[in-house]
């Protein structure tokens, strides 16, 4: 095989340079905010040289001050909210993933093996999604959660939520957690049911066929055959799908009131104010993009297959 | 219910709730996007009590120098991120298509930038510009060059770079699977006639990428329309309107200066100009097909 013998020549030492340049260059940013998280501002500011501070978790204490369970010395008022976005990011990534999924799951096995419309029209759909960018869903997604989808305060479900969650107007998708989660499905759908669908065709028949013998309905066989086989399929859709649910701003921000704000709304909101507090900044941004970091660490392989798949196989 | 309706009925009831959010969420918007974009509306009315203005909206847009101005800044920063990421992932990817150790840590570390939060992207790259707190500028200082004003003057280029810093690994990971999955047989060919590694890549390799490459680019060049929040975090759009791209310009005109209308119409220009790029690769996918179809019948008479 070619690979072996090209395994057995050296490779010249340049090439290796060029790969730890490279790595470098990809993580440095990473690592400059993960070391300027932990420093304080005034040596932020002062640009004393690279590791020589003493490292600090006040930045992380005072991002997340709204949920420590003890008083901090260096704070008399917490302003930055951080510890609530992060429970709102949780829910609705955790919530839209789990959804998307499920609904996708459901979707990709009808189209493969029911055999309607076929594997171009998902793809193209797929493609056609991927092409709208949130910019353009701003607008339509602002009105119609505002002013549309709405139940009437008068109606009886209506009433019962104002009895019981108070406010005045009509009960609207805006504002609640619900309404971002409904268009992050939306947005993820089309993605998932593709990426599936790859990953279902290769799932045999007959497996299939025999625990219908058995006596098991098409939602038996689903759940109980076929789910478990395409784990690796379904681990790369939610990778991908909990990834943009997590990183989004411009709709969350456009969708949310003062109670359901995501993480990157409230680090937008503090990057555009006249002085910057780059410490606290920072550690909020390292806390947003733990989550992300994990993933690559760990499922890499199943982040390129995703990847690769939209290109590649087209 | 009978077991046999139960079963003709369960791919409808698989597919239902997809379609039901789909057409929901998706479909519908887009549909009253269109439909907002004829019409007078700003965020305190309902669009059924908006005005019927039929193209005002749209005519506006394309007389107002600040929004060509927009389309002008989107289309130079879509096409020079996306050639410059073309170039150098490309390279990379044929420079470093052997077997290297470490090359698994270089793809898995690659993808970070891809995967964390674009907001965190553009705090971290707004504080390594930063005039005197950021790391370019001190670098410079110490080794005794003048400090370059990164977000004021050469805001649109700071922007670029920062784009290329996060998606060449994209094109260096998809090119470099394309690579991999080229044909044995024509490479070993190539190099028993004694081809050097120049004319190897110039003659086979990047002929043979070549469909995967205009896919990866074309991807590209959509996704780089999308890009909003790194802009929005790294410069706001300015200083003045240098760097203030369509998604942003979008958002702005909706939210700051409560046109819905305009901002629809807006959106729809955008779309369109996504739809063409897509269509273009759609057909480009259909006529590769085509192609292989008929080598492959020409093959087979041959034979």
């Amino acid at each position: 095989m070619a690979a072996v013998s090209d395994n057995s020549q050296a490779q010249h030492p340049a090439f290796y340079a060029v790969v730890v340049m490279l790595i470098i260059m990809a993580v440095g940013p990473i690592a400059l905010m993960f070391v300027n998280s932990f420093k304080l501002d005034v040596d932020i500011i002062s640009g004393t040289s690279g590791l020589l501070f003493l490292p600090t978790i006040q930045n992380y204490e005072t991002a997340l001050c709204d949920v420590l369970p003890y008083e901090l010395d260096h704070l008399d008022f917490c302003a930055l909210k951080f510890g609530g976005a992060f429970i709102n990011s949780l829910i609705i990534a955790l919530v839209s993933t789990f959804f998307t999924l499920v609904i996708g799951c459901m979707a990709a096995y009808a189209l493969v093996r029911f055999r309607f419309m076929g594997r171009d029209t998902a793809s193209g759909t797929t493609l056609m999604v991927r092409m709208v960018p949130p910019a353009v869903l701003l607008v339509p997604v602002f009105g119609l959660w505002n002013n549309e989808f709405c139940i009437s305060k008068t109606s009886w479900l209506g009433e019962i939520i104002r009895d019981n969650f108070g406010g005045r107007g009509d009960v609207c998708l805006a504002g609640t957690h619900s309404g971002i989660i409904l268009i992050y499905i939306a947005m993820n759908l089309p993605f998932v049911i593709w990426i599936l669908q790859s990953f279902i065709v290769q799932v045999p028949r007959q497996l299939e066929e025999a625990a219908r013998m058995d006596g098991a309905g098409p939602f038996q066989v689903f759940f109980k055959v076929v789910l478990p086989l395409i784990k690796p399929g379904l681990a790369a859709a939610a990778i991908f799908t909990f990834r943009i649910a997590w990183n989004e701003y411009l709709l969350a921000s456009a969708l949310s009131d003062r109670d359901t704000k995501t993480v990157p709304i409230l680090i937008v909101n503090n990057m555009s104010e006249f002085n910057v507090e780059w410490g606290v900044i920072m550690a909020t941004g390292m806390l947003l993009a733990i989550p992300p970091i994990i993933f690559t660490l760990f499922a890499s392989r199943q982040i390129i297959t995703g990847m690769t798949a939209g290109a590649v196989k087209g | 219910m009978s077991a046999t309706t139960f079963n003709r009925l369960t791919p409808y009831l698989f597919l239902a709730p997809a379609l039901v959010i789909m057409v929901l969420a998706l479909l519908y918007p887009l549909g009253y996007m269109v439909y907002g974009s004829f019409r007078d509306w700003d965020p305190s009315q309902a669009l059924g009590e908006s005005e019927f203005t039929g193209l005002a909206n749209y005519v506006t847009l394309w007389n107002d120098p600040n929004f060509r101005e927009s389309v002008a800044v989107t289309l130079k920063f879509a096409v020079s991120v996306v050639s410059i990421e073309m170039l150098i992932g490309v390279g990379l990817a044929l420079l470093l298509d052997r077997n290297l150790r470490g090359m698994s840590v270089l793809r898995t570390l690659f993808i970070l930038p891809m995967m964390i939060a674009p907001v965190v992207v553009g705090l971290v790259w707004r504080y390594m510009y930063h005039p005197t707190v950021g790391i370019f500028n001190n670098t410079l200082k110490s080794i005794g060059l003048e400090p370059v004003d990164w977000l004021g003057q050469h805001a649109l280029l700071s922007v670029i770079i920062a784009d290329i810093w996060q998606w060449t690994p994209f094109i260096f990971i998809l090119s470099l699977a394309a690579l991999q999955s080229l044909p044995r047989s024509a490479l070993e060919a190539a190099r028993i006639d004694g081809a050097t590694g120049w004319q190897q890549i110039i003659h086979i390799k990047l002929p043979l990428m070549m469909p995967v490459l205009i896919v990866t680019g074309l991807l590209r060049l959509i996704d780089a329309f999308k890009v909003l929040e790194v802009i929005l975090v790294m410069t706001e759009g300015g200083p003045g309107l240098s760097t203030e791209i369509l998604a942003l310009r979008i958002s702005r005109t909706a939210t700051e200066f409560r046109e819905l209308g305009v901002a629809a119409a807006m959106s729809n220009y955008l779309l369109i100009l996504l739809m063409l790029l897509t269509l273009l690769m759609l057909f480009y996918n259909r006529w590769q097909e085509y192609r292989a179809a008929k080598a492959k019948r020409a093959i087979e008479e041959a034979v």
